[in-house]
């Protein structure tokens, strides 16, 4: 299962998205200790499978919380994407 | 003109008077606590037999427990008679009787493939305060999942208040939007807020309300097709939620995706709770060996 | 000789007249309405008959603000990005990052040691970000925004805010009066959320001090405490009448043409 978190309002889309297949392969989870704002959680989804979530409180404010890793100018290389090892998370801006 | 409430929709129960609920096997229960409406399913065995939709109040505990008396006025079936209940939805952690709560997704998914066919895989969801994308298999699982619940245009919420806004029933916008002489352009701003200075604008430059409501309902079904784009559109398609009773985007989104939506065999702002019931059967049969 | 400025803003239209020596001679500010054509015409008078001059003394007018193009035939038109580091390069010019906070827009904007424009992040879909946002809850909480800014400075609580959108944070914040929250925590609330998303906005082109802060909402103290927090600066500078920066960056604009011709 492919699951997509975040919004889309009058200024864009900002989408995380985390596909389950992949992310239920890692036991450690090294994204959520990755994130700077503490944003990601582990959750056991409807399938019974630990996977990566972001938290809640975090969802209809992506834009605001990525932005300490997503600045206009500069090379950018998030931490979250960076820790997985089984390249199970894509940003969609 | 009398105040009138453009934002009210009508509240709703149906039963199968064909069938007698004493003598099914087994009675499973889903209840839909959304945030704006709140829904309440029975089936009978696997076959739908009562629904009602109405307003969720405060208190999302209490909404449950209302949703479910119309049926109950009507057939004589109590919460406590039914063999399993699930709950689901916004508020399904405070549904304090039931039996299991499980996410509106799964939900979703479970009855769009029971109200549209086992050949559905692409599900939009239109409710009161967001927007879902859904993608399931043949057998009704999830398997690609977006949902939009950060900004009200495209909602039920945004669309009530573009109705109180120019003052057209909201059941009316729909039709009204298609009683035009020509499609007009998409407004630029889906912003329900800025919506006021832009219709009356728009307004002033001579346009019909019925013009200023297409040129929003194509807006928003744009901007929820571009929801769905994300996760990509494959027949069949099916829509639910409130907002798949307003002709004005269903049919716009039609258009703009190139497929035609299957018609539902419920009405489609229960499948939620529809999806809700039919785990309670899985699980009650599962619970008994 | 004298230059006209001018900045039609969504709710706001701001003028002001200006001398050769860059003095500002007069200002007025009238709410903009649907007929911004005639308004502008007769606020144009308006500000000579104050300033005691002529209207062929006024060589030259400068026009910015949303609603510029609406008022097209009146003068010189000039982007809000040019008109805002304008002015406030003119009056600090240690400011690199300039915030501007308006009725249904925001932005924020990077200039260098020269005072040139290097980098721009506007808002203008989305009215969370905007003074509409405060407005409307000023009205929720049937408080004027004079009182929204006060009392909000007299809470000490941090309560969230989780609605991101107007709409449904206008339901949230019925809830908490429901609930019995006092009133100045969910003002605070209120300008906190604010201001986090206007610092989100600002970081995108990096905050770099000095930083300065322009538009209406920067005359409302409880915005400028919570937008200074967010942002993690010492200092957070708010030019002489915030709301006037963009004419006064138009007047300056145009001034400079004239000199030139």
């Amino acid at each position: 299962m492919i699951v997509s978190f975040g919004y889309m309002d009058g200024s864009g889309e900002y989408f995380i998205t985390v596909d389950n297949s992949k992310c239920v392969k890692c036991a450690s989870k090294p994204c959520i200790s990755a994130c700077p704002k503490q944003i990601l959680e582990a959750i056991t989804n409807d399938y019974d499978e630990l996977v990566m979530a972001v938290k809640n409180e975090a969802r209809n404010r992506l834009k605001e919380e990525c932005s300490v890793c997503k600045p206009n100018t500069g090379i950018v290389n998030l931490p979250c994407i960076s820790a997985c090892p089984f390249d199970a998370i894509k940003h969609s801006w | 003109m009398e105040n009138r409430d453009f934002w009210r929709w009508s509240e709703d129960v149906f039963v199968d008077t064909s069938r007698d609920w004493r003598s099914a096997n087994i009675i499973s229960c889903g209840i839909d606590v959304g945030s704006v409406s709140s829904k309440a399913v029975v089936m009978l065995d696997g076959m739908l037999y009562a629904y009602s939709i109405v307003r969720t109040g405060v208190n999302s505990s209490e909404s449950a427990k209302k949703a479910f008396i119309p049926i109950e006025e009507r057939t004589g079936l109590k919460l406590n008679n039914c063999n399993f209940i699930v709950g689901t939805g916004y508020g399904r952690v405070n549904i304090t009787f039931a039996n299991k709560t499980i996410t509106e997704i799964a939900c979703h998914g479970k009855g769009a493939h029971y109200a549209g066919g086992p050949k559905v895989r692409t599900i939009l969801d239109m409710g009161g305060q967001d927007c879902k994308a859904i993608h399931i298999d043949s057998e009704g699982k999830v398997t690609n999942f977006l949902m939009n619940d950060k900004c009200a245009a495209g909602t039920g919420r945004g669309l009530e208040v573009l109705a109180e806004l120019l003052e057209i029933p909201i059941e009316e916008i729909g039709p009204r939007s298609f009683d035009i002489d020509e499609e007009p352009e998409p407004v630029s701003n889906v912003c329900v807020v800025f919506a006021r200075a832009e219709a009356y604008n728009l307004l002033r430059k001579g346009w019909s309300k019925n013009k200023v409501l297409a040129a929003y309902c194509r807006a928003i079904a744009e901007r929820v097709c571009s929801l769905i784009k994300r996760i990509g559109v494959e027949p069949d398609f099916f829509v639910s939620g409130g907002i798949s009773k307003n002709i004005g985007i269903v049919k716009r989104v039609e258009r703009i995706l190139g497929i035609e939506a299957v018609k539902s065999t419920v009405d489609a702002q229960i499948i939620g709770a529809l999806g809700a019931a039919i785990f309670a059967k899985v699980l009650y049969e599962k619970s008994r060996g | 000789m004298f230059v006209v400025g001018i900045d039609v803003g969504a709710r706001y239209i701001k003028a002001m007249v200006i001398n050769d020596n860059k003095k500002i001679i007069v200002k007025k500010k009238l709410l903009s309405g649907y007929e911004n054509n005639s308004l502008v015409k007769n606020l144009i008078k308006d500000l000579s008959e104050e300033a005691g001059i002529n209207i062929d003394q006024i060589k030259k007018i400068g026009i910015t603000g949303s609603g510029k193009e609406t008022v097209d035939k009146e003068g010189i038109i000039l982007s809000e990005v040019m008109s805002a580091a304008k002015a406030v390069y003119y009056l600090h010019p240690d400011v690199r990052t300039i915030i501007e906070v308006g009725a249904e827009e925001s932005r924020a904007i990077k200039i260098n040691s020269s005072g040139n424009v290097v980098d721009v992040v506007v808002n203008e879909k989305c009215a969370a970000g905007t003074g509409t946002f405060v407005e409307l809850m000023a009205r929720t909480l049937e408080i004027s925004l004079e009182e929204f800014g006060k009392i909000a400075l007299q809470s000490e609580s941090r309560i969230p805010m989780n609605a991101q959108c107007i709409v449904f944070a206008e339901s949230e914040v019925v809830s908490l009066i429901h609930s019995g929250v006092d009133r100045k925590d969910i003002a605070k609330a209120i300008l906190d959320a604010i201001a986090s998303r206007v610092s989100a906005m600002t970081r995108r082109v990096r905050v770099e001090p000095e930083v300065a802060l322009i538009g209406g909402l920067a005359n409302n103290p409880g915005f400028v405490y919570a937008l200074k927090n967010n942002l993690e600066v010492d200092n957070l500078l708010i030019p002489y009448e915030p709301q006037y920066i963009g004419a006064y960056g138009a007047s300056l604009l145009v001034l400079e043409t004239v000199s030139l011709g």
